[in-house]
């Protein structure tokens, strides 16, 4: 792909209001992407926070800081925060910045409206989190399980709900932007499968979003209704059901698992052909794959009701579409390794990220294929088993992406290079740390330790302090990526408009830092 | 900038609004369809909330089936509730009536609502109840105490592997919330009122 460069000449609409007010009201795409990003690390710095206070309590078996009621409130807003305050808004932060330029647009298609999805997030988390100084927070878990929530709620259910509802409007407008944005702004020439990976998977993912977030916003208010109407949805003395409410939700979460694991599937899709220096292995294969994985996450809820009592025939079903998804994504990590194959690979830090999210995400599909099969989930249901898969998929999977993407990209957002020998050791105490943390969990779950629980018994004592230590280093060297960020603002050398040599796309054909408004006129791609 | 995008964009966006639109009903709609779905099956070990007929098929005597009787007080119900025989064995078709013991505990008027359940769920469509307390609300002052009939037959055209099954009662206290002013289908409304 050949472009001509942007034509900044043509830039008439350079204004640019300053201080706090360009902030509240910037329509600008790379300044939304931006705050989204830096709320998406507050955030996670909020949850992470709370898992520090989690394994502290679980250190040593028995009760010594915080009592169980509390604990609950911790994890359960520990979730909701790491999954729609850091993961979710980081991908919304990298779409926002990275879509219209590596599409050739000159901003998001709805601007005012991406200022808006962005400005409603940060009272959705006031409200989630004040309901910790007014009687107590959420405590049912993230997932919210009637009559957890209705029945036997204390009384933080009208908080969550508001601000679940808050997040799901902000995802919805998001996702309306980045569909319309890539249906309609690409540039001349920029047909479909020409598109880079990286906008193939947000687009997906926004197809997800806009499919099942309204379902999630529909079982909150059912929640609500029961809670504080006297509907009886879920409440079986009123002719209702708990666990359709499950059937509910998991139609929702299943699909919203994918949504936050897509985006890294793209984001390592462009970053590992960058330093094998070769194309993309399987473009259109890798293509399909994410089309049917997208597809088949609408077909595999169930998978987390094993154990409520279906009939046999729906265990085998939901079993069956389950272990699929495994083909389309055993498809991409084979697409990922035959990239490499016979590259010539450089390890630089953005790299280094990408290859272990390859292994370790692996792990986290193989837990999940163990979980998927009905038998044994008996078994590992409700264990640190899925704890630890689930954070094998979401740290080192997700997170791990995101991160390899702010590697990547922040040459081009900040014009300066970042400092190597730091951002290393931010890779190296995190991939040490994270499996401390989240490996010796998968035994924990096999010999029987409850997830969700406070204390646990003696056998379980060594494991869970091994798991602790992990969670506070791996806690702790997250403050060197802040410092790395930091110190990229503030100076370093200077970013050459393409600093990896082997880099594609049209993002790299403009200076570093991308000036504020780019493809004012559209590129020619031939 | 965008001036000829726009009359698309509006069209795309409209579209886009509408499919949420609709996702968010789909939440709404999956709970009539869950209902149907379970009522066809019987999967989730409801039984039918209206009276069946009297049994006219016959009995077969060929084959016995255990039905065991469980009871239980919903969280913070104070009310004590029990089945006068703990299991019974029938044949299918037979019809059999069994009481239930329900007393008021407290020293105040209370309103309570009994909820079956059947398992294994696939025989729950199979368990026919001619007269249940369930299909009532029940009410008694403090300290009052009722045997309530249950009078039910086994379809005899239940599968030939199911040799036993549970019925379960649970007790909620409704006396507070708003399902005691409405009677949680038409159907028990009906028989309420009659
Ligand atoms: C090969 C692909 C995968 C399979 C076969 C799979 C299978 C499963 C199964 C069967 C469970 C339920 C376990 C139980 O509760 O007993 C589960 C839980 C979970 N999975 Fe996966 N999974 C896969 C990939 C993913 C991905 C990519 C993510 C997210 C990025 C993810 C996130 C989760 C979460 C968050 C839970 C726990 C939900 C909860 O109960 O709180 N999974 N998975
Ligand atoms: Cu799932």
């Amino acid at each position: 792909m050949t472009t001509s460069t942007t034509d900044m000449a043509h830039d008439d609409h350079g204004y640019m209001a300053t201080g706090i007010k360009r902030w509240l009201f910037t329509t600008n795409h790379k300044d939304i992407g931006t705050m989204y990003l830096w709320f998406a690390f507050i955030m996670f710095l909020t949850g992470g926070s709370m898992a520090m206070v989690i394994r502290a309590e679980l250190f040593q078996p028995g009760l010594q800081i915080v009592n169980p009621d509390f604990f609950n409130q911790l994890t359960t807003v520990h979730g909701l925060i790491m999954v729609f305050g850091a993961i979710m808004p980081a991908f919304t932060g990298l779409a926002n910045w990275m879509i219209p330029m590596m599409i050739g647009a000159p901003d998001m298609a709805l601007p005012r409206l991406n200022n808006w999805s962005f400005w409603i997030l940060p009272f959705a988390f006031t409200i989630l989190l004040s309901s910790f100084f007014l009687g107590g927070a959420p405590n049912f878990g993230w997932t919210f399980y009637a009559p957890l929530s209705t029945t036997y709620s204390n009384g933080s259910t009208a908080f969550f709900v508001f601000a679940v509802h808050i997040m799901g409007i902000s995802s919805i407008m998001g996702a309306i932007n980045v569909i319309v944005t890539i249906m309609n702004l690409r540039a001349p020439g920029m047909t479909y499968m020409k598109m880079p990976l990286f906008v193939w998977t947000f687009f997906i993912t926004a197809y997800l979003l806009i499919a099942v977030m309204p379902v999630l916003a529909g079982v909150v208010t059912m929640l609500l209704t029961d809670t504080y109407f006297g509907t009886s949805f879920f409440d079986a003395s009123g002719g209702g059901d708990p666990v359709m409410f499950q059937h509910i939700f998991w139609f929702f979460g299943h699909p919203e698992v994918y949504i936050m694991i897509l985006p890294a599937f793209g984001i390592v899709s462009t970053t590992i052909p960058t330093f094998s220096r070769k194309k993309l292995f399987g473009y259109s294969s890798m293509v399909y794959a994410t089309s049917s994985i997208a597809f088949l996450s609408f077909i595999v809820w169930a998978h987390h009701m094993f154990t409520t009592g279906m009939p046999l025939i729906g265990e085998l079903f939901f079993m069956y579409c389950t272990l699929l998804i495994a083909v389309p994504t055993g498809v991409k990590v084979f697409n990922w390794m035959a990239t490499m194959w016979r590259g010539s690979i450089s390890f630089e830090v953005p790299m280094m990220f990408s290859i272990a999210f390859v292994i370790l995400f692996t792990i986290g599909g193989f837990s999940g294929l163990m979980l998927a099969m009905a038998p044994v989930d008996f078994q590992y249901h409700d264990t640190y088993f899925v704890v630890a898969h689930f954070h094998y998929v979401l740290v080192t999977g997700s997170l791990f992406s995101i991160y390899a993407a702010a590697y990547y990209w922040l040459p081009k957002w900040t014009g300066h290079m970042f400092n190597e020998t730091l951002a290393k050791a931010h890779f190296w105490c995190s991939l040490i740390s994270v499996n401390l943390l989240f490996f010796p969990m998968h035994f924990l779950g096999l010999a029987g330790m409850p997830r969700r629980i406070p204390d646990y018994a003696l056998q379980f004592a060594d494991f869970n302090m091994w798991v602790s230590i992990g969670g506070f280093a791996f806690g702790l060297s997250q403050l060197i990526f802040l410092a790395v960020v930091i110190k990229c603002i503030r100076g370093g050398e200077k970013a050459p408009a393409k600093p990896w040599d082997g880099a594609e796309g049209l993002e790299w054909t403009v200076p570093s830092p991308a000036p504020y408004h780019t493809f004012s006129t559209p590129p020619k791609i031939d | 900038m965008q001036g000829h995008h726009n009359k698309q964009t509006n069209k795309l966006v409209r579209k886009l609004v509408v499919i949420v639109l609709a996702m968010f009903g789909f939440g709404f709609a999956m709970v009539p369809l869950y209902d149907v779905f379970c009522d066809i099956t019987g999967l989730n070990g409801k039984t039918a909330t209206e009276a069946a007929q009297i049994n006219e098929s016959g009995i077969d005597t060929d084959r016995t089936i255990t039905v065991q009787f469980i009871s239980r007080t919903a969280k913070e119900m104070p009310w004590e509730f029990r089945p006068e025989i703990a299991e019974i064995v029938v044949h299918p078709g037979e019809t059999k009536i069994i009481k239930f013991y329900a007393k008021n505990n407290t020293l105040v008027d209370m309103l309570g609502q009994a909820v079956p359940s059947v398992a294994p769920g696939r025989a729950a469509n199979y368990f026919k109840k001619i007269e249940c307390f369930c299909f009532e609300q029940q009410f008694l002052s403090g300290q009052e105490e009722v045997w309530m009939p249950l009078q039910f037959y086994i379809d005899a055209e239940i599968p030939t592997d199911v040799n036993t099954l549970t019925l379960s009662y649970t007790l909620f206290d409704i006396s507070l919330s708003d399902k005691a002013s409405q009677a949680s289908t038409p159907e028990e409304t009906a028989i309420v009122e009659s």
